[in-house]
Order: structure tokens, then sequence, then C-alpha cells
């Protein structure tokens, strides 16, 4: 297209874009946009029948929820499944690349797809079958920890244990897609790096400390984020396992958000919830970005 | 010997892991199989002590989920496909054709990827009611039309292509949708079984926005019918994980066996930042 005139070949590439960007401009900007709009609104279930009866009620919405004592358990529950979940996921998907990727690993394609297998299951189907392996009486993982003396636990059931046991499903579904990004991280650092810390005499927690890890800091910071974005996201496991209970313990925003705006229709309300999510995993990848460049510059 | 050693306390450690990874899943099956009330049997079993298929004959006959599969598979092939087409040809302008403002417009879309998809869902509910569109296949569809990971996705990829290619054709006398229909999708094919692959996955596990949208039960997807019946049958283990491996299933053997793809397109998005 080089030798073609610009005009024709920009009427040529509108041609190919205008549908794509005509949908999401239609079905994703227009309504996020809509949705700051409709967070200084007193939408609710009056207003879905005669849209004229809702009003502009300013930073009322965000007045109440600073205000309600569920958005914060709410918040909180959700900064907890993400800053421990998170890690933890990024942590353990780390550990199984380094064994996957380890010398002289047999079947590695194998021991790859295992791993991989739990994160194309539907959320919803693993926890339904999750529900039942963490039952108190006849549940697997409750047998399980018995065998190593440990008395059984009512999971899902008491308020301290509920929100961990969604970490641990979490962890298990999420790990092996890291994993495969940390394998491919691992697999392009050069040999020579490595061959040259031996020359230096390092050893094998230094070769990891030295080369390993700050030639994996991009992927690092890719699988973080992108974990974390997911995280925060947090909706169909308590949704499925524990409607957000016992006593509120694994209340999520976005389960917040999806009772106020499409269970109780108070949209305006459910909108503002929505942008404080927006608000969080905004500020969390800013920082994450922000931490990458300064170790970017030695 | 150390060395010997090591390689061994590895594949230990890998073969433990793999264990308990599967063990949900194998429970499951093997919950599904088993007579009614077995699952729940004390200390839990994880062999069936006579495997049936009653439950997944109760799923079909009695509780419909022949209906909420043919939605699954219905609405997962119809969103692959439209995106498909609609992501190749965004993608391969983003990639090929140069016009003022691209590049800027194309970071607009990247920086969308922060916005989480709830923020626009009750506007977007909003506008969909507005047009008749909910409680029907199309407030499922329309959404997951185009997306901006799969115009990257693509991008990325076309931008492989060399230009020379590209004018031989014209200089042939091929019109550029002729171009793009024959010549840049078949260079593009792998990144398009990709592609097709993660939306047929994505859309078949969504569960959040057909939740949403879908009232009828009759359109029920397979997530949505499970979640529901979740509710009403928790004492029935055995049927509900039926359910579950009926929801699991396709989209795994899916993943098996494309999987050569799908592994590829995470890293070609994960690694290339």
């Amino acid at each position: 297209m080089r030798r073609g005139p610009e005009g024709a070949q920009a009427r040529a590439a509108w041609y190919f874009l205008a549908p794509a960007l005509l949908l999401i401009g239609l079905f994703f900007f227009l309504p996020v946009g809509a949705s700051l709009l409709l967070s200084i609104t007193d939408f609710d279930i009056y207003a879905l029948g005669d849209s004229s009866l809702a009003r502009f009620v300013g930073l009322r919405n965000y007045g109440n929820l600073v205000h309600n004592p569920t958005f914060w358990t709410a918040i909180k529950n959700t900064f907890y499944f993400a800053l421990v979940g998170g890690p933890l996921t990024v942590a353990v998907s780390l550990g199984a690349a380094l064994l996957v990727n380890a010398r002289a690993v047999r079947l590695r394609g194998v021991f790859r797809t295992v791993y991989f297998t739990p994160f194309v299951t539907s959320l919803v189907a693993i926890a339904v079958v999750w529900r039942y392996l963490y039952h108190p009486r006849h549940g697997l993982l409750n047998l399980l920890l018995g065998l190593a003396g440990i008395h059984p636990i009512d999971w899902l059931g008491d308020p301290r244990w509920a929100m961990p046991a969604i970490i641990l499903l979490a962890v298990w579904k999420n790990f092996g897609f890291n994993m495969v990004i940390f394998i491919a991280g691992l697999q392009s650092i050069p040999e020579r790096l490595y061959e040259a810390a031996r020359m230096d005499g390092a050893s094998g927690w230094q070769q990891f400390r030295r080369v390993t890890l700050p030639m994996l800091a991009p992927t690092f910071l890719f699988v973080a984020v992108v974990t974390m974005i997911g995280y925060f996201q947090l909706f169909a496991e308590p949704y499925v396992m524990t409607q957000g209970g016992p006593a509120n313990s694994t209340l999520s925003v976005v389960l917040l958000m999806y009772e106020e705006g499409f269970r109780w229709w108070n949209m305006g309300y459910g909108a503002a919830v929505a942008f404080v999510l927006f608000a969080i995993i905004l500020l969390l990848t800013l920082v994450q970005l922000r931490l990458r460049a300064r170790e970017a510059i030695p | 010997m150390r060395r010997r050693v090591q390689t061994f306390a590895v594949h230990g450690v890998l073969v433990v892991a793999a264990a308990l990874t599967v063990l949900p899943l194998v429970w499951m099956v093997a919950a599904s199989l088993m007579p009614t009330g077995e699952a729940s049997a004390v200390p839990p079993r994880l062999v069936p002590s006579a495997a049936t298929l009653d439950h997944y004959r109760a799923l079909f006959a009695r509780l419909h989920l022949t209906r909420a599969l043919l939605n699954s598979a219905g609405l997962a092939t119809a969103v692959t496909l439209v995106s498909l087409f609609l992501n190749s040809m965004a993608g391969y302008g983003f990639a090929k054709f140069r016009f003022a403002g691209r590049d800027r417009l194309f970071r607009v879309l990247l920086g969308a990827l922060v916005i989480p998809a709830q923020v626009a869902m009750l506007p977007l509910f909003l506008i969909l009611r507005a047009l008749g569109a909910i409680d029907t296949y199309w407030a499922v569809v329309v959404p997951g039309m185009a997306s901006v990971f799969g115009i990257f996705l693509v991008r990325q990829y076309a931008l492989g292509i060399p230009d020379s290619v590209l004018d031989a054709a014209r200089v042939d006398g091929a019109g550029e949708f002729r171009i793009y229909r024959s010549l840049v999708l078949f260079l593009c094919a792998p990144v398009l079984i990709t592609l097709a692959v993660f939306t047929f996955m994505g859309t078949w596990n969504d569960f959040m926005w057909p939740l949403i949208v879908l009232a009828d039960d009759r359109l029920y997807t397979l997530p949505v019918a499970l979640a529901n019946l979740a509710g009403e049958h928790v004492q029935d283990t055995e049927l509900m994980m039926a359910g579950a491996v009926l929801t699991v299933l396709p989209v795994m053997l899916l993943f098996v066996f494309l999987q050569r793809y799908y592994v590829a397109g995470i890293m070609s998005g994960g690694v290339k930042e």
C-alpha cells in the first residue's frame, strides 16, 4: 500500500475498522461513560418503568456508600481476596513453572497440560464441585486433612474460613494460566547468562536470585497486573458457593454491585459501586506500573 | 548422585501436584456416576460402587438441560464466528494501513483493557432494554461481537505480513476486501484459530452477563442453568456433579485438542508486552 495515495489508504482502513470500532464504542465506551452519569442519579426500580423519574443527585450515591458498613465489608473482603489470593496464585504459578521447566524433567508437556486444565473449566461448575469438597462431614478436603490429624473445618459455614476456602479454589483454578506465561518467560532467558554465573561460582539459589528473578521481572509485572485485575472482579465463586455469606464474609464489591443494581434495581447506587471498583483497579495498576518503572532505572 | 536425587525429588513433587490438581475433577466425574446418596457417604469415596448414567438421563429428560447445552453451543459458536470476522478486519486495518491518528486510536483501545467489564454492565442493560433485546439471545451475543483483545491479537500477528505480498495482489487488480478475504485470512489462520478457541471458551464459561440478561429459563446457558439447579437441588450431589461434568467437558475436550494454539496465544499476549 506504500505506493497508493494516502486518501485511498485511509478510506480502506476505516472500512476495515468501522464495524468493530462502532460496536466497541456503542456497547463498551458509551456504557462506561453512561455509567459515570448513572452513578450521579437516583435511578431505581421506578425509573426503570419511566426514566423521567430519575433525578441527578450529585455525589449522594458515593456519600451513601461511604457511610454504608456493608460497602466497607465488601471492600475489605475484595482486598483480602486480591491481596492474599493474588500473590499466592503468582507464587504457586512461579513454583509450578520452575518445576515443569527444571532440567531433565520428563513428560514436560503432560504436566503442563494437567496443571493448566483447571483454568479452562467453567467457574460455576467448579464452584458447585468445590462446595461439596468443602462439606464439613463428607467433603474430600476434610478427609485429607484428617489423615494429617487436622480436625474438620466448616469451610463455607465459618466466617473465618469462607474466604480462605474461596482463595484456595481460585489458586487451584488459575495458577496454570500464569504458569504458562512464566514458562515462556523462563525459556526466553539466554542460557549463556547461567553459564556466566556458574563460571563465577554462583550456587543454584544465587543463579535464581541474580539471573532468573531479574530477567523474569517484566513477566512478573504482567502476571501480577492481570491476576490482580481479575481477582478484584470476584463474583461467581461467592455467588454460587456462599451467596456472600456467612455473615457477609465473602461479599465482594462486584457481588454488591450485582445485588444493588440487578436485584434491587438501585442502578444509580450500583453504578457508583462499579466506579469505585474501576478506581481501585486503575490506581493499583498505576502503582504496579510505577514500581516497575522505578526498578527499570538502576 | 546428587543430581539424580534432585531429579527424582522434582518428579515426585510434580506427580503429587498433578494428582492434587486433577483430584477435584476426578471426584466430579466419579460422583456423577455414583448411585444416589453415595457421594455423601462417610468416609467419602473416590470410586462408585456401581457406575450408573441415571443422573445424566435425569439431566436431559427431567431437567431439560439439552436446551441449555444447545443454547451454550449456539451462542458460543455465533459469538466466535462474528467476532472472528470483525476483529480480524480491524486487526488487519490497524496493522497494514496508514492513516492519521492510527497509533493514538490503538493506544486508547488498549487503555480500555484496564476498565473492568462490570463498569459497563448497568447502562448496557438499559441500552439493550431500550432496544428490546433483554431476555433474547441478542443480549448475550451483542457485547461479544468485537473485542479489544481480539483486535490486539490479530494486529500483532498481521504486522508480520510483508507489504510486498499485499502490493503484489493489488497490482494483480484484487480489491481490498478480496485481498483480506482470500489472502490475509489465510495468512493469519494460526492466530485466528487461537482467537477462536479463546472466544469460544470465554463465551461458553461466561456467567455474570448471561445471568443478568436472561430471565427466561429456556434461554439459559449451561453455567446459568447449573447455578440455578445448584440452588434447588443442593442435596442431589450426584445429579449436580453430572451437571458440572456436562458444563465442563465440552470446553475441556476443545482445549485438549487445540491446546497448542491456545497456549501459543497466551504466550504471545503475555511476553510481547
